[in-house]
């Protein structure tokens, strides 16, 4: 029987984690993910979980920890936002060389300057090279049923790479909305317990981990993270069949929202698929045209072909990037499913927009807009407004 | 607690550091290194932990590693916190009773890793009072990357970032002390040794820092052949002027208690620790008197200063 409560987002990742009892949490606070170590501390200090806290001085710090931590084997936690991640960069390319399965929650929220604490998707974007597998969330009921996921999936043998859980800052993280919680002791046989092969404090047994390496051995342990990377894939689709099994409730790489007879679709991570979904739905009974949604949920590893068989025969489809990389053409997830499309010798026309960017709000109309415009370009394949940003005030 | 230093017994310990890593010949860091893991009792198990610089380039190169413990090294600016994270892990692991052993934990750094780019994580570590000993060894410099000056670099000293030329004297700024600033986080112990006197001094602090419980910080001079400009033969002579010329002075604080661990009978004029380092030659020419005089006036500033502070 399911436990129905009424959360936020970071209030259901705090009660994974209560949960899933990390033995070790090095956290610094930064808006808006601060509320999941202050939620944890409070159960903490009642005696409802046995989680180590440690309270770094920053979050370069908390990265820095929680590479000693699960080096040491222990199962870690922490949780940032924004320019907490861009101070930790370095320690995230670390923690995945190292091949630690480190769990972050990652609350999404601009990047400066200027500083801005609502969501957009810069800080994780900014992130996709790292090698850490990265995992988006619409709702609060799909922050924590990833958080769940986690775990399994980063402590897969064939894996061992450590893990994001993104949510929108603010609309996810703070929003309240009803969500099944699972109880604690099917959380505990779900994730079970963590047995590295080997660590620092393993018995009879010594560890050195991060060497100083020539160029006679760098190149093949990058071809070693690509390896897991490629493995991970079959590790979350395992974790999500497993979830099934507990819950009833469905995940994969993606959600297809009515795509199935969908001419025009839209591609959109996080949040807004929410309103996009609303727009669908509008535009379906108003109008009776095909229109759909794919949600990305899994960014990394990016998986190219199923997204390219999903979108190949559309007509026309709108990538959604709520994040810029400044190439002065497209967006992270613009230019990752062109590229997969183009692979696919797919003849759909595709165009990209920005949005949302600073936590600038995106309406129903905005995205009905974005369907007719995708009508239109299907008609004429003429675009004139690639990479647009949608809501800007122009003067 | 305190055993009686028995020279012979403590250097026949089995060595925690394994010979063939490519550290220079006469480089203090190395002796340090040995003389702290000789402190540990031979039953008890360690993860060293390092700072990105000359130790742990040339001491884990992969495939190999020179550590007889498990050992680890994450960046430049966390060894506080990386151990941090060690000694966390192993004290919930071992209360859920998944680790049988016994541990300490150490690390080292360099005065790069530990007075400049590793000070936040140095001092965060031991504002929480991890049971960790961290180490610096410090000589003077950015020695890794070339001899660029750091902010424990004495004043004057030549360094490729602070080169003495015509327009300038070497580094401008007087050297931090960061023993007293570490010593002022109210840690259990606090101390600063270099090798004197067959090494008791550096044992018996390394004693205390790793068997003390909560955070201890040792400060050991590590002389560096090529960045000072002495032949490597001279290692052991270049700690002993700086220790009776007061530029080094031993103590120690434990429980907040400063205690002067050598007074030299004969102090020495500052001149003969800076003579016989290439890194000072400029001082010896046109118009270094004065410096030297500046050097000397800092130096007994600061001895009078710890004199005091340690009640004698």
């Amino acid at each position: 029987m399911a436990v129905r409560e009424r959360l936020s987002g970071n209030e259901a990742v705090a009660y994974a984690i209560r949960q899933i009892a990390p033995d070790v949490m090095p956290a610094f606070p930064i808006t808006p993910s601060t509320e999941i170590p202050q939620y944890v501390a409070n159960y903490i200090a009642n005696g409802k979980v046995d989680t180590e806290f440690i309270h770094v001085e920053s979050e370069h710090s908390a990265m820095s920890a929680a590479v000693g931590a699960s080096a040491a084997g222990a199962r870690v936690v922490t949780a940032t936002s924004s320019c907490g991640m861009a101070l930790m960069w370095e320690e995230l390319y670390v923690a995945a060389s190292d091949r630690l399965p480190v769990v972050m929650a990652l609350v999404n929220r601009a990047l400066s300057g200027p500083i801005n604490i609502n969501a957009d998707h810069s800080d994780s974007m900014g992130a996709r090279d790292s090698g850490w597998i990265q995992i988006y969330a619409e709702s609060n009921q799909e922050v924590y049923d990833n958080f769940l996921q986690a775990y399994p999936i980063a402590e897969n043998p064939a894996v061992r790479l450590p893990v994001m859980i993104c949510q929108d800052g603010f609309i996810t993280s703070h929003g309240v909305e009803n969500i099944l919680l699972v109880e604690d002791d099917k959380v505990k046989e779900f994730v079970g317990e963590y047995c590295p092969e080997h660590y620092l404090l393993k018995e009879k047994e010594t560890m050195a981990i991060g060497p100083y390496a020539v160029s006679n051995y760098y190149m093949e342990t990058k071809r070693a993270q690509r390896e897991a990377m490629k493995n991970a894939k079959g590790a979350i689709l395992e974790a999500a069949q497993r979830f099934e099994r507990m819950t009833g409730r469905k995940y994969g790489f993606f959600e297809e929202y009515r795509m199935e007879d969908a001419e025009y679709a839209i591609v959109i991570i996080g949040s807004a698929a929410g309103t996009c979904k609303a727009a669908v739905d509008q535009i379906r009974e108003t109008t009776g045209k095909k229109v759909g949604l794919l949600k990305i949920r899994v960014f990394r590893p990016f998986p190219e072909e199923e997204l390219a068989a999903a979108l190949k025969d559309k007509k026309a489809v709108a990538v959604l990037d709520r994040s810029e990389m400044f190439s002065a053409t497209g967006g992270p997830v613009g230019a990752e499913v062109r590229a997969a499309l183009y692979d696919a010798k797919s003849r759909a026309e595709v165009v990209n927009y920005f949005y949302g960017l600073g936590g600038r709000d995106i309406t129903v109309e905005d995205f009905r807009q974005i369907y007719d415009r995708l009508e239109e370009i299907a008609q004429t394949h003429i675009i004139e407004d690639m990479y647009a940003y949608i809501g800007l005030r122009e003067k | 607690m305190e055993t009686a230093y028995n020279y012979k017994e403590v250097m026949s310990r089995p060595e925690r550091l394994a010979p063939g890593h490519r550290m220079c010949a006469g480089c203090g860091g190395t002796v340090t290194v040995r003389a702290v893991l000789r402190a540990l009792h031979p039953e008890d198990r360690a993860v060293v932990g390092n700072a990105t610089g000359c130790l742990e380039v040339s001491t884990f190169m992969y495939p190999y590693t020179a550590y007889e413990d498990s050992y680890i090294h994450n960046a430049f600016e966390n060894a506080g916190a990386t151990l941090s994270g060690v000694e966390t892990a192993y004290r919930v692991l071992k209360k859920k009773g998944k680790i049988k052993e016994n541990y300490k934990f150490i690390t080292f750094g360099g005065d790069g890793g530990t007075y400049d780019i590793g000070f936040q994580s140095l001092s965060g570590a031991m504002e929480r009072g991890h049971d960790m000993v961290y180490v610096c060894y410090d000589n003077g410099a950015y020695m890794n990357t070339g001899t660029q000056r750091s902010s424990a670099t004495p004043q004057f000293a030549d360094t490729t970032t602070t080169p003495a030329g015509t327009a300038s004297s070497g580094k401008v700024q007087v050297r931090k002390d960061l023993t007293a600033i570490m010593a002022d986080h109210h840690i259990p112990y606090a101390a600063q040794t270099t090798f004197t006197a067959n090494f008791k001094d550096l044992h018996t602090k390394a004693q205390k820092a790793i068997y003390t419980p909560g955070a201890a910080f040792l400060n050991v001079m590590s002389p560096c052949p090529r960045g000072w400009g002495y032949d490597p033969s001279e290692l052991m002579n270049i700690c002993k002027l700086a220790v009776e010329t007061c530029y080094w002075p031993l103590y120690e604080v434990a429980d907040g208690r400063w205690i002067l661990s050598y007074e030299p009978k004969k102090k020495l004029p500052i001149e003969d620790f800076l003579r016989p380092q290439k890194r000072f030659k400029h001082l010896f020419g046109p118009g270094g008197e004065e410096l030297i005089g500046l050097f000397q006036a800092e130096v007994d500033r600061r001895w009078e200063e710890l004199r005091e502070r340690c009640g004698s």
